[in-house]
């Protein structure tokens, strides 16, 4: 028995005599291709073409179909093909095969590419104006949902509320404080290499407290709350919409809006303006140990400076902005996560989305925020 | 070449297989014959699609033997993909590629073959279980659940393996759909001369297709044979499954 398909053509005249040999299998498929090319030519010389399947050892589809696609390149054009001495447990494989691909769908005409461009850029117009309805239709559900919970405060999900500030909250601090300690102590470090040179190193603990408590603490830990747990959120309720986990919800006459997405954006906005205070102390402390070690300049006189160069006001800038700042980042992750279609694909997708979108928004906010706070002399 | 050694398509010995301090299958064996549709019963939670999963190696085992077409199986998986083709119970298909690229993707990591006849193939395999040239361009969510199944068996059947594996494939389709799955996979268990393993709890499906149906019980194999066979059986659990209100109506059919 040979191992290897083989392919022999006897033309006689007109006619062309192709005798398949040994295994036509899918793991030859090198060498079936190569063999039916190699007879293309001959049978597009001839009248008739018969295929004699005696020789045969073992056929696949993909085998079959080779051998049915020179034989029908030969009836394509009005000759004649034919298979002969086809044993017993093949033919049912190569009647199969000679049914399929019959019929090619008209394929999709390609798009002018200008067009495409043009209907992109449409799609992702009227998409945006979509963007902000859904984050208005979430405000306006939570909204809703808050003054159920005032009404009846025993209808608060307390314990999902707990848990959620636990995991967005407690467990986040470690990192929060790590990330905020070290870029406290950049920017001292930086302020005091660049002041240094025309003796200004004193204002260095002005810059790192008020840059701190107005501006990088909120914005540092908004970010990474984005990123840790606001993508968490969509994940989460990406998944149960894709399990009908959601539905199953409103079936039983709970609104989704009260149970999942109340206490989530809730644990956000208390979270957020403590880790804000807490990330901003470490930053501080980050600022501290730098001016000691790096700046050359004791606890206390770091710390008398830093009490005349900030006042509460300054601290009350960066905390206010953090309940709007979480607001934005909870209402973001929960309505990217209702959006979630059913395939995995979609997930990972919308909590990409989830995660630029609010990083996005809250810088955006804190331009405004701003705005505003210079407008009213704060 | 159909010598004895050859009339199995796969031979499970003395299996053992566990997680922590629970045995689910304790000293299981099976021999599935070359060309028959074995259909396997067991409740739920009793290790069918745990023997399933070990025999294709997705779950290691603590003992016995397992030959898959007369070789020993439970290595690292190489090629795997040429010896069986596996129809995962919700279909397993990757769903950021198309049906056709679903379909392709057997041919793709495991052969060299051009474009234009992968192409082909992808559509022939497509048209052999019932579905239209034009669904290849679809993405596995834009799909019913029958159709899910459809193109999850063309892309099991993609390389033309031996032996193909079923986990539950007529659930969660209706009885006209489950129907002309079972058709289907009797017509390509014949011209493709397949070795079938099939986990069902579809009664319809164990009578009308499976050649054979085993039992699985207390992590043995407590009946095996053609399904007339095993309604006779003895064995409790067989019997409960077999006579409970459910099944009534089929045995009706089978008299």
């Amino acid at each position: 028995m040979n191992h290897e398909p083989l392919l022999l053509a006897t033309p006689s005249g007109d006619e062309l005599k192709l005798r398949p040999e040994g295994p036509w299998t899918a793991a030859n498929v090198v060498m079936l291709e190569t063999l039916s090319r190699s007879v293309v030519a001959d049978v597009d010389r001839s009248r008739a073409v018969t295929l004699d399947m005696s020789g045969v050892s073992a056929l696949d589809t993909l085998g079959a179909w080779v051998l049915e696609k020179l034989s029908r390149r030969a009836t394509s054009s009005g000759r004649s093909a034919e298979f002969v001495g086809v044993a017993d447990h093949f033919s049912g494989l190569l009647d199969e095969v000679r049914q399929v691909n019959r019929h090619t769908p008209a394929p999709a005409a390609a798009p002018n590419p200008v067009l495409a461009r043009l209907g992109d850029l449409g799609k992702s117009t009227v998409g945006a104006r979509e963007d902000i309805t859904i984050f208005l239709q979430m405000l306006g559900a939570l909204f809703m949902a808050v003054i159920g919970v005032l009404r009846r405060p025993r209808s608060l999900r307390l314990t999902s509320l707990v848990y959620q500030l636990y995991r967005i909250g407690w467990q986040a601090i470690p990192i929060v404080a790590l990330i905020t300690f070290l870029i406290g102590a950049i920017i001292a470090q930086q302020g005091f290499f660049h002041f240094r040179r025309f003796g200004a190193e004193s204002y260095t603990v002005d810059m790192v407290g008020i840059l701190v408590l107005r501006e990088l603490g909120v914005l540092i830990v908004a970010i990474m709350v984005a990123g840790r747990s606001g993508s968490a959120y969509t994940a989460e309720l990406g998944s149960m919409k894709m399990r009908e986990e959601i539905d199953a919800l409103s079936t039983m006459g709970l609104d989704p809006v009260d149970v999942l997405i109340l206490p989530r954006v809730a644990a956000l906005v208390i979270a957020l303006p403590i880790l804000t205070f807490i990330g901003s102390i470490a930053a501080l402390y980050g600022g501290g140990l730098v001016a000691q070690f790096y700046g050359d300049m004791g606890p206390a006189i770091y710390i008398a400076r830093l009490h005349e160069a900030i006042s509460v006001t300054h601290f009350q800038v960066g905390i206010l902005k953090a309940p709007f700042m979480a607001l934005v980042i909870g209402i973001v992750a929960c309505s990217e996560g209702l959006r979630v279609k059913g395939s995995a694909e979609s997930l990972g997708r919308q909590t990409t989305t989830s995660v630029v979108k609010s990083i996005f928004l809250v810088i955006v906010l804190d331009g405004l925020f701003a705005v505003f706070f210079a407008s009213i002399g704060m | 070449m159909d010598g004895p050694q050859d009339e199995f398509a796969i031979r499970v010995r003395d299996l053992v297989v566990g997680f922590g301090r629970q045995t689910v299958l304790d000293h299981l064996s099976l021999d599935v014959r070359r060309g028959e549709i074995l259909g396997l019963v067991g409740a739920s939670g009793g290790g069918k699609s745990v023997l399933m999963r070990t025999i294709i190696g997705l779950i290691p085992r603590r003992g016995g033997t397992i030959e898959v077409m007369g070789q020993s199986a439970g290595g690292d998986g190489r090629g795997a993909a040429m010896a069986w083709g596996i129809l995962f119970q919700q279909g397993a298909l990757f769903s950021s590629l198309t049906v056709r690229q679903n379909v392709q993707f057997p041919l793709r990591e495991n052969l060299v073959l051009s474009q234009e006849l992968m192409d082909e193939i992808a559509i022939a395999k497509l048209e052999m279980v019932g579905l239209r040239a034009e669904d290849a361009d679809k993405y596995p969510a834009e799909l019913s659940g029958g159709m899910t199944k459809r193109v999850a068996l063309a892309r099991a059947l993609a390389l033309d393996p031996p032996i193909l594996f079923l986990d539950e494939p007529t659930s969660g389709l209706d009885p006209i759909a489950a129907g002309e799955f079972d058709v289907l996979i009797k017509t390509l268990q014949r011209t493709l001369e397949l070795t079938v393993f099939m986990v069902t709890h579809d009664l319809a499906s164990l009578t009308t297709v499976c050649d054979r149906v085993a039992a699985l019980a207390d992590g043995k194999i407590v009946a095996i044979g053609p399904m007339r066979q095993l309604l006779q059986s003895e064995h409790p659990w067989v019997r409960a499954y077999f006579h409970g209100k459910r099944s009534q109506m089929l045995q009706h059919e089978m008299r």
